[in-house]
C-alpha cells in the first residue's frame, strides 16, 4: 500500500474520492507520524480526535455519494493563530495559554467545510513575531533537516509559521495554514523546502486570526508543492463581510488554472536584490531560476525597485507600531494571563501581567511599536514609513509595465542554527529583508523549492506578483517546481 | 445680547467658552459590532466578542451610524467630508478592551458648521451664530462599577463600543447663558433629525466644556477643560465657577494650568482631574483594520433627502404662514414632542371644524403652550394615555365654535385627562356647554338691570367700570353658562 504520509493533497484527495483509501486511514497516518515527532516541537497542541472525526465524515459523505469538497479527506496543521473553537488558541504565548476560543477563524472555517481535518495546532514565534521560531513560549521549533556535515546541530524551521514548514517537511501533515507579516509563510517553506504562497491582502480574511500587524498579515497555504497550495489557497480565500479590509471578489479557480508555460510572460529581475557580500549559492540558485523560466519560454528583464533598502527599516516601524495597539487588548480584564499581585491596583496588575505574559522579542516590538507612534517621533518614524511604504508599492507599479512577475531569492541564507542570531535582532530581521517589500505592497509573493545548498540545506526561490494575480505566481512556481526536480526530503532522524 | 463680564480686582474679565459635546448616535447596533444598544440592559448582555476585543476581532463600521452622523452634519449647515478615516487613540483602562477607542483624529467625518442660537425667547430672530469646528465619530467605553465587591471593581461593557458623535464648537461662546443656549439648541437639532435621544439624564448626550478667561480685547488665555458634564445647568455652573476661580487665580499672582478637570454636582465646583503633565500620550494612528470611509454621491443624496424640517426653518414657516407671533413660534419649533403635539392637533382641529390651518393655528398654539399645560399640571390623576390629539382637538373645536367658553373648556379637558371620555359628551352631560340663545340671555339681562336699577343710573352717569358688574350679575344668574360675547353684545345694546 501505498504510503500515505507521503501523498501531496492533490493525491489524497484523489484517492479518498476513488476510494483508493479512506479518509480515516489518512488522518490516522498523519497523526501516528505526528505523534511520533514531538522531538520537533512542531505542534503545540495535537488533535488527532478532530482529525479523524473530519476524516469520518467525509468517509460518511463519500458512501452517500455527496461531493466531498475541495479538500475533502486531507488532515491539515492549523498554525496557532488561528482561533479554533473549543481548542485552546494561543499565539505560542503566555499571554493565551489556556485560551480557548468560543468562535471559529473564517479561514479555519472555510477549511472545514472543504473537507479538511484538523491534526492539531502549529507552533510559531509567539505572536508570529520572529524569524526563527525561537520566541515561542513553548519552546522553539526544530527543523526536520540536518546540515550535512555530520553534526547535529538543530536548525531553525524559519518563522514565524516555523511549525507549519517544520509539520509539512517532515510529513507530519500533507499541508497546514500560515500567515504571513513580513515572510513568514515564504521564509519556513524556504528553509524547509517546501512551498507556500501569501496572497494578495484582502484574499484571505483575518477574522479570528491573532493579530500581529492588521495592514500586512495575510493567511495563506503551505504545502508540499504549487498544486497543493493553489487547491488550499481555493479553499482559505474569499470575501468576508467581517473583515472590512477583505477583498470582496470572486475566488479564482486557481487549480484548474494552473498552466506553466511562461511563454508570452515577462519575468523580471529587481537588480536592487542583488546585494553586496551576497551569499554564492544564493545567487546561483537565483541564476537557475532564471534559466529554469527561460526554459518555461518566458522572457527575462532587467528591472528596478529603486527603495528597496528602504523596505526593512519602514516595515520595522510600521509592524510594530500596529502591533503596539494590536496587543493592547492583552492587560487581564478579560480572559488570558492575569497576573494580580497582592494589593494590586490597576495599574500594578497590567504591568505584571504584560511583563509576565509577553516574552523578550513581543515587548521588544511593542517598545519599538510605541517609541514610533509616540509625540514628537510620529511624523519622523510612523509618518515617513508610511511614505516609504506608498513609495515601495510605486516601484512595484511602474514594474508591472515591463513585467507580468518578479523573480528573487527568498532569503539571503539557508536555515542557520538555532541559537545563531538569538543575540542579534538586527541580523534576524534581516532574514525578512527580501520578503518585507512584497507585504508593504500588499502583493502576492510565494516560495518555491529550488535546490539544495552544499550543506544538503533547502534554498528556496520567491516569486512576486501584481495585485489579484495569484495564477500567475502561482504558474512561475510551478514552472520552476517541473524544472527543479526538488525531491530531496529530510531524514526522519527523530523517529 | 447683553454682554457677561466677571468683574475682578483688576477690573473686567471676559469668559471664552468652547463646548465638545458626545451625542450618542441613535442606533439599533453599535459602531463596530452587531450588539444591540438599548439602555438599562443587565451588565454585559450586549457585548459582542468585537466589544470584548477577543483576539482576531476585527470591527465593521455600521453604515447607520455613518448616516446619522453626516445627516447631523447636513443639519448644521457644515461640510460632509467624502473621505474621511478612523484613527485609534490608544491608552489603557479597565472600560476600553481594545486597548485603544476608534475615533477620527485626522480627517473626521463633518467638517466646519454652526449653528444660531437665541438668548431671548421673546426675541428669536436675535441670534448669535457658534461656530461648529467639526463632528467625527467614535466608540464610547464601558463602564466600571465600584459598588458590587469591597475591593474589586466590575466592568458592564453594554455601552462599549456605542456609537458616538464628538461635536466640536469653535472658542465661540461668552457666557453660560450662551453655553446652555447652544446646547439646548444642539439638543433640539439632534432630535429634530433623530440623530441622537438628547436624554442626559441616560448619559446620552454629555459636554466637555472648556473655560478661559481673558481682558476683553486680549488673546486667549490658558484653557482648562472640565469632562463629562451631563446637564444643561451644570454646563452653565461649570462656566461660572471654573471662569470665577480662573480669575481668582490669575488675579492673586497665580497662572491657570492647562488641565482636565472634573464637576462635582454636589457642591457646583470643578477639581483637578489630571494636569498637563499627566496628560496620555494617545499615540493616535490609522486604523489599519479599516479602510477609508468613502461617501459615495447617492448615499450623501440620500441623506440629505432624509432630513426633516430643522428648527428654524419651522420656526420661520409658523410665523409667515401660520401667522404666529415670534414667541410662540420659537417654543412651539423648540422641541421635536412640542412641534409634533402641535402639528397633530392643528391638523386634526382645522380638519374637525372645516377651517385653515392658519385659522386656528392660533388658537391651538394658545391651547398647547398654555392652557393644557396649565389644566394638566393642576389635574393630579391625569392619565397620560387620555391626552389623544382627537381629545385636545374636540375641546378646540367645541371652544371656536362657541359652544363652550374657556373655562368649560379647561373643565372638559381636565375630566378628560381623568376619565378618556369624549369631550363632546363631556359638555352635553355635564351640562358644560354655553347659551348663545339671544332671547334667553335678553330676559336674564333685562332681569339684572331692572333688579340694579341704581347702578345701570350710575353706569349711564359715567360709571364705565360697572359694565363688568352687569356681566358678572348676568353670568351668574345663567349658572356660567352664557356666551359672553352675546352677553356683551346685549348688555351694551340695552345700556345704551
Amino acid at each position: 500500500m501505498t504510503e500515505l504520509t507521503e501523498l501531496t493533497v492533490a493525491a489524497i484527495r484523489t484517492g479518498v474520492a476513488g476510494g483508493d483509501f479512506t479518509a480515516v486511514e489518512v488522518a490516522e497516518a498523519f497523526n501516528a507520524n505526528v505523534a511520533a515527532a514531538s522531538q520537533l516541537n512542531a505542534f503545540i497542541v495535537a488533535t488527532p480526535e478532530k482529525a479523524v472525526e473530519a476524516a469520518q465524515a467525509v468517509d460518511a459523505k463519500r458512501a452517500k455519494g455527496q461531493d466531498l469538497g475541495k479538500m475533502g479527506g486531507v488532515p491539515i496543521g492549523m498554525k496557532d493563530l488561528f482561533a479554533t473553537n473549543g481548542v485552546q488558541t494561543t499565539a505560542a504565548s503566555h499571554m493565551l495559554e489556556g485560551f480557548v476560543p468560543q468562535y471559529e477563524s473564517t479561514v479555519s472555517q472555510k477549511l472545514w467545510d472543504a473537507g479538511a481535518g484538523m491534526l492539531g495546532k502549529l507552533n510559531l514565534d509567539q505572536f508570529a513575531m520572529g524569524s526563527s521560531n525561537e520566541t515561542s513560549y513553548f519552546g522553539n521549533v526544530i527543523s526536520p533537516w540536518r546540515r550535512k556535515d555530520g553534526g547535529n546541530a538543530d536548525l531553525a524551521p524559519g518563522g514565524s509559521s516555523g511549525g507549519s514548514s517544520s509539520a509539512v517537511a517532515a510529513r507530519l501533515c500533507p499541508a497546514a495554514t500560515g500567515t504571513d507579516t513580513g515572510g513568514s509563510i515564504r521564509q519556513p517553506a524556504a528553509f524547509t523546502g517546501i512551498s507556500g504562497i501569501k496572497p494578495t491582502y484582502g484574499r484571505c480574511s483575518r477574522w479570528g486570526v491573532v493579530a500581529f500587524a492588521s495592514s500586512l498579515d495575510q493567511a495563506g497555504p503551505m504545502a508540499r508543492d504549487v498544486t497543493d497550495c493553489a487547491i488550499m489557497l481555493e479553499a482559505m480565500a474569499g470575501f468576508d463581510p467581517k473583515d472590512s479590509t477583505s477583498l470582496n471578489l470572486p475566488v479564482p479557480e486557481w487549480e484548474a488554472g494552473l498552466n506553466p508555460d511562461m511563454k508570452g510572460k515577462k519575468v523580471g529581475i529587481p537588480r536592487e536584490y542583488r546585494m553586496d557580500g551576497m551569499d554564492p549559492e544564493i545567487l546561483k540558485s537565483w541564476d537557475d531560476g532564471i534559466a529554469w523560466l527561460k526554459d518555461a519560454g518566458a522572457e527575462v528583464v532587467d528591472i528596478s525597485l529603486p527603495h528597496t533598502k528602504y523596505a526593512l527599516p519602514a516595515y520595522y516601524i510600521i509592524a510594530p507600531a500596529e502591533a503596539s495597539s494590536n496587543l493592547a487588548r492583552y492587560d487581564g480584564v478579560r480572559y488570558g494571563l492575569r497576573d494580580l499581585p497582592e494589593g494590586a491596583g490597576l495599574q500594578d496588575m497590567y504591568a505584571a501581567t504584560r511583563a509576565d505574559g509577553f516574552g523578550p522579542e513581543v515587548k521588544r516590538r511593542i517598545m519599538i511599536g510605541t517609541y514610533v507612534l509616540s509625540a514628537g517621533f510620529y511624523d519622523a518614524y510612523y509618518n515617513q514609513a508610511q511614505k516609504v511604504r506608498a513609495l515601495i508599492a510605486r516601484d512595484f507599479e511602474q514594474a508591472w509595465s515591463q513585467c507580468d512577475v518578479i523573480l528573487a531569492p527568498t532569503c539571503p541564507s539557508a536555515a542557520f542554527a538555532l541559537g545563531d542570531k538569538t543575540s542579534d535582532p538586527l541580523s534576524m530581521y534581516l532574514n525578512d529583508v527580501f520578503a518585507v517589500p512584497a507585504s508593504l505592497a500588499g502583493l502576492p509573493a510565494m516560495s518555491v523549492p529550488a535546490g539544495l545548498n552544499s550543506e544538503g540545506l533547502p534554498l528556496g526561490l520567491q516569486i512576486i506578483g501584481k495585485a489579484f494575480d495569484e495564477q500567475g505566481v502561482l504558474n512561475a512556481g510551478l514552472a520552476i517546481e517541473q524544472r527543479a526536480g526538488f525531491t530531496a526530503k529530510p531524514e526522519a532522524w527523530w523517529k | 445680547m447683553s454682554e457677561y463680564r466677571i468683574q475682578g480686582a483688576t477690573g473686567e474679565w471676559e469668559v471664552v467658552i468652547g463646548l465638545e459635546v458626545h451625542a450618542q448616535v441613535t442606533s439599533k447596533a453599535k459602531l463596530f459590532s452587531g450588539a444591540a444598544t438599548a439602555f438599562g440592559a443587565e451588565p454585559n448582555t450586549q457585548v459582542s466578542l468585537v466589544d470584548a476585543a477577543m483576539p482576531g476581532m476585527l470591527p465593521v463600521p455600521n453604515r447607520e451610524c455613518i448616516r446619522q452622523a453626516v445627516r447631523t452634519g447636513m443639519a448644521i449647515d457644515a461640510q460632509i467630508n467624502k473621505w474621511s478615516r478612523f484613527d485609534r487613540k490608544n491608552y489603557f483602562y479597565a472600560d476600553l478592551p481594545q486597548g485603544y477607542q476608534i475615533s477620527q483624529l485626522y480627517h473626521p467625518l463633518v467638517g466646519e458648521g454652526y449653528l444660531d442660537i437665541a438668548l431671548d425667547d421673546k426675541d428669536p430672530e436675535n441670534t448669535k451664530r457658534i461656530g461648529v469646528e467639526r463632528i467625527h465619530v467614535e466608540q464610547d467605553a464601558g463602564k466600571l462599577m465600584h459598588d458590587q465587591h469591597p475591593t474589586m471593581s466590575y466592568v458592564d461593557l453594554n455601552r462599549s463600543g456605542v456609537a458616538l458623535m464628538e461635536i466640536v464648537s469653535k472658542p465661540d461662546m461668552r457666557s453660560p447663558a450662551e453655553a446652555g443656549a447652544y446646547v439646548r439648541k444642539l439638543r433640539s437639532i439632534l432630535r429634530y433629525v433623530g440623530s441622537c435621544d438628547g436624554n442626559m439624564e441616560e448619559g446620552s448626550m454629555r459636554a466637555d466644556v472648556n473655560v478661559s478667561v481673558r481682558k476683553p480685547g486680549d488673546e486667549f488665555g490658558t484653557r482648562t477643560e472640565t469632562k463629562n458634564v451631563n446637564s444643561v445647568r451644570f454646563v452653565m455652573q461649570v462656566i461660572e465657577y471654573e471662569a470665577n476661580r480662573q480669575v481668582d487665580v490669575i488675579e492673586n499672582g497665580g497662572t491657570v494650568d492647562q488641565e482636565t478637570r472634573l464637576f462635582d454636582p454636589d457642591t457646583g465646583t470643578t477639581r483637578t482631574m489630571r494636569s498637563k503633565e499627566d496628560a496620555h500620550d494617545y499615540r493616535y494612528f490609522p486604523d489599519p483594520d479599516l479602510l477609508p470611509l468613502e461617501l459615495d454621491d447617492a448615499f450623501i443624496a440620500e441623506c440629505r433627502e432624509s432630513l426633516p424640517e430643522l428648527p428654524d426653518a419651522k420656526r420661520h414657516r409658523y410665523e409667515n404662514e401660520l401667522g404666529l407671533s415670534a414667541y410662540n413660534a420659537g417654543q412651539l419649533t423648540a422641541d421635536v414632542d412640542v412641534y409634533q403635539r402641535y402639528e397633530a392637533i392643528l391638523a386634526a382641529t382645522a380638519a374637525k371644524v372645516g377651517k385653515s390651518e392658519s385659522d386656528v393655528a392660533t388658537q391651538v398654539a394658545n391651547w398647547v403652550l398654555s392652557v393644557a399645560p396649565g389644566v394638566k399640571n393642576a389635574t393630579e390623576d391625569a392619565d397620560e394615555a387620555n391626552d389623544t390629539t382627537a381629545a385636545n382637538a374636540g375641546i378646540i373645536a367645541l371652544s371656536a365654535a362657541g359652544t363652550v367658553s374657556g373655562g368649560q373648556a379647561k373643565e372638559i379637558y381636565e375630566i378628560v385627562l381623568k376619565t378618556g371620555r369624549e369631550p363632546e359628551e363631556i359638555a352635553e352631560t355635564e351640562g358644560l356647554k354655553q347659551n348663545s340663545d339671544t332671547g334667553a340671555i335678553e330676559a336674564v339681562v333685562d332681569e339684572v338691570l331692572a333688579s340694579n336699577a341704581d347702578k345701570v343710573e350710575e353706569y349711564r352717569g359715567g360709571k364705565d367700570k360697572l359694565f363688568g358688574f352687569f356681566v358678572g350679575q348676568t353670568m351668574k344668574a345663567m349658572k356660567g353658562q352664557g356666551n359672553p360675547a352675546v352677553v356683551n353684545e346685549i348688555l351694551k345694546a340695552k345700556l345704551g
